[in-house]
């Protein structure tokens, strides 16, 4: 009956997003008088996850899985949660999380909640908030059915260490076949993506024109933070297509997001707006994106930035 | 050959007699959503989302994938149909889906309780109705739940690309690409398939948008309605909030940026 958590990792290393998972996952366990057990694949270390209180990992070591697959690793799961009886099953929101989370909620049988961004209210029946509308509204929305699964928002529980001792189980599956396969990958490595990244900095059509991104760019490098833009810059073929965000690109839910030349349309607003922190650089003062903003400087981006790049600068020098 | 009446015969006479050798059946799910613009407002204590005054239109995502399909028609020969989860108020979003030319809409006349319930919905008719291709959109922009279209693939057991930013098949197989975080990669599959679609698997400026003859012939093209067969349950709403008002903004001087990032450090915590 513990609670089930899908522990995502990459070449061997979990994900930030799994500790988070693990964090909220504790929290609900606590209340329910239950503990919490991960299902993680082709881990090194399965041992981490005792820091955020996970009692138990069931360990899956298999080379058939070395390729992430929504239909394998959905039936994985699915195993995992039949050996441990579990009613309460959560995952991440990150692209291959929510690739599986459909399949999966089918084969358990869950009702199934995504865009979770908090504990739930009620346990009996499993009542959440949740994101919907595009950030533009919350949602409570309950659970009818006997099991759940709940796909819980990046950032919005934050990461809370409680060193329990993990029991590692290596724990053997069956694997299904798929016809679906991946061929080949295309991923800048040295990169940080902007779903993963705890700073965006974003441009705007207010930068005037693709070759005044170096200076995005070295704002970004400082910060360790992924490039974004708006809709036009990416339609005006300034910056690539995966950079758009809005409620038409990939929606950011970092802790910082710096917008420089973006005027704050709704629909930018509503894919950024769950960021925590937001920082605005607008030379006009009446800007929409002011409304939006926890900080903001009336100011062109040129000269501003520069300036900011340089007390970064010096900040980092003094707060390595 | 264009005359509409002919072009109808014509395709009710291919889907009957020759589908099964040649033509592709292609079904794209259809969201009816509020316009980017709208304001998001609530009625009935805060339960109901208010419709007053919204404008209604297709789903972004679908709308992707709806262009993407009249491509596949236009290539290599397929029939597109249309469906959409809903009251008659979603009627005129299916309309303008024909307008940009899919063949024939399908309504299942009820109000949506959930994703599970949409799913099964759809699921079934792609069953009774044999399509090899099943297009729907990443997420709706209305409830965001982003799990209609794996749902339908586990229900109907075909194969299931996400994030679909390319598409292309050739005599059953097919080479698709999904985005990942940081990059895409491209997978290998079979039809029968279900794709989620996004914006790339054509760009904004492939998007068609539904000219006077489109419009004229989507008139009399049929729009099926048909009743639900299940009535899912697994989760529901319960009610609505709206985001606190934000605080006002901190002004920073743009001589003083030192300023800004002291702010960060030591008030947000952001860096
Ligand atoms: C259906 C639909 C979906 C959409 N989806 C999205 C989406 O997902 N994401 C998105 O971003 N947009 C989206 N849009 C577009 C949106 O409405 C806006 O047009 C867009 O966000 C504006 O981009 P921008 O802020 O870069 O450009 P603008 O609105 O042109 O703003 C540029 C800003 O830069 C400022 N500026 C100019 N010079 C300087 C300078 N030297 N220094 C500092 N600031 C300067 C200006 O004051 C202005 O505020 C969508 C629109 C529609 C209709």
């Amino acid at each position: 009956m513990a609670i089930l958590i899908y522990a995502e990792s990459e070449n061997g290393k979990y994900k930030k997003d799994s500790f988070e998972i693990a964090s909220y996952a504790k929290v609900a366990a606590d209340k329910l008088n239950t503990s919490v057990t991960a299902i993680s694949i082709n881990v090194d270390n399965p041992n981490e996850l005792g820091d955020y209180g996970v009692s138990k990992v069931l360990n899956v070591s298999s080379d058939n899985l070395k390729d992430f697959n929504a239909f394998l690793y959905a039936d994985v799961i699915k195993q995992a949660c039949e050996k441990e009886d579990s009613s309460i099953v959560i995952i991440s929101s990150s692209s291959n999380t929510k690739y599986l989370g459909s399949i999966l909620s089918v084969k358990i049988n869950a009702g199934y909640i995504t865009n979770v961004v908090d504990v739930p209210k009620e346990f009996n029946p499993i009542t959440v908030k949740r994101n919907s509308f595009t950030n533009k509204a919350f949602e409570y929305a309950k659970v009818n059915s006997k099991n759940s699964l709940l796909a819980i928002s990046k950032n919005s529980h934050g990461i809370i260490e409680n060193k329990t001792t993990a029991q590692i189980e290596n724990f053997e599956v069956s694997i299904v076949s798929s016809d679906t396969s991946v061929k080949s990958t295309e991923k800048a490595t040295n990169k940080v993506t902007i779903a993963d990244a705890e700073i965006v900095v974003s441009g705007g059509r207010g930068l005037k024109g693709p070759e005044n991104w170096g200076m995005i760019e070295e704002l970004a490098d400082i910060l360790g933070a992924a490039t974004a833009c708006s809709k036009p810059v990416s339609d005006l073929g300034w910056r690539p297509h995966s950079e758009h965000v809005g409620q038409t690109g990939k929606l950011v839910s970092s802790n910082l997001y710096i917008a420089i030349g973006i005027s704050g349309a709704i629909q930018h607003l509503a894919g950024i707006n769950s960021s925590k922190v937001k920082v605005v650089i607008n030379t006009d003062p009446e800007a929409p994106f002011f409304k939006s903003a926890d900080y903001g400087i009336v100011g062109d981006a040129f000269e501003v930035v520069p300036k900011l790049i340089e007390g970064l600068k010096t900040f980092k020098s003094q707060n390595a | 050959m264009f005359d509409n009446n002919n072009y109808k015969l014509n395709y009710v006479f291919l889907c009957t007699k020759f589908y099964p050798l040649n033509i592709m059946k292609i079904l794209v799910c259809i969201s009816h959503v509020p316009d980017t613009t709208s304001k998001i407002n609530f009625t009935e204590n805060n339960s109901k989302f208010d419709k007053n005054g919204v404008q209604f239109v297709i789903n972004p995502n679908d709308e992707f994938g709806l262009t993407r399909a009249m491509w596949l028609k236009e290539k290599q020969g397929a029939s597109v149909d249309v469906i959409n989860v809903g009251l008659s108020d979603t009627e005129p979003t299916l309309r303008k889906a024909l307008a940009i030319g899919a063949d024939k809409a399908i309504r299942i006349n009820m109000e949506p309780k959930n994703g599970l319930n949409v799913a099964k919905q759809v699921a079934s008719l792609v069953k009774s109705e044999n399509y090899d291709l099943v297009i729907g959109g990443r997420e709706s922009i209305d409830y965001n739940g982003g799990m209609v279209p794996g749902m339908i693939a586990a229900l109907t057991d075909y194969n299931f690309v996400d994030k679909c930013i390319s598409i292309e098949i050739n005599n059953g197989s097919v080479t698709a690409s999904r985005e990942i975080e940081g990059g895409k990669e491209i997978v290998e599959s079979k039809l029968p398939l279900v794709i989620a679609g996004q914006k790339g698997i054509v760009e904004e400026s492939d998007l068609r948008i539904p000219n006077m003859r489109g419009i004229m012939m989507a008139r009399r093209k049929e729009l099926q309605v048909v009743d639900p067969i299940d009535l899912d349950d697994s989760t529901s709403s319960v009610n609505f909030e709206k985001p606190q008002p934000k605080a006002e903004v901190t002004l920073v001087s743009s001589e003083d940026v030192d300023e800004l990032i002291n702010l960060l450090h030591n008030e947000a915590k952001a860096i």
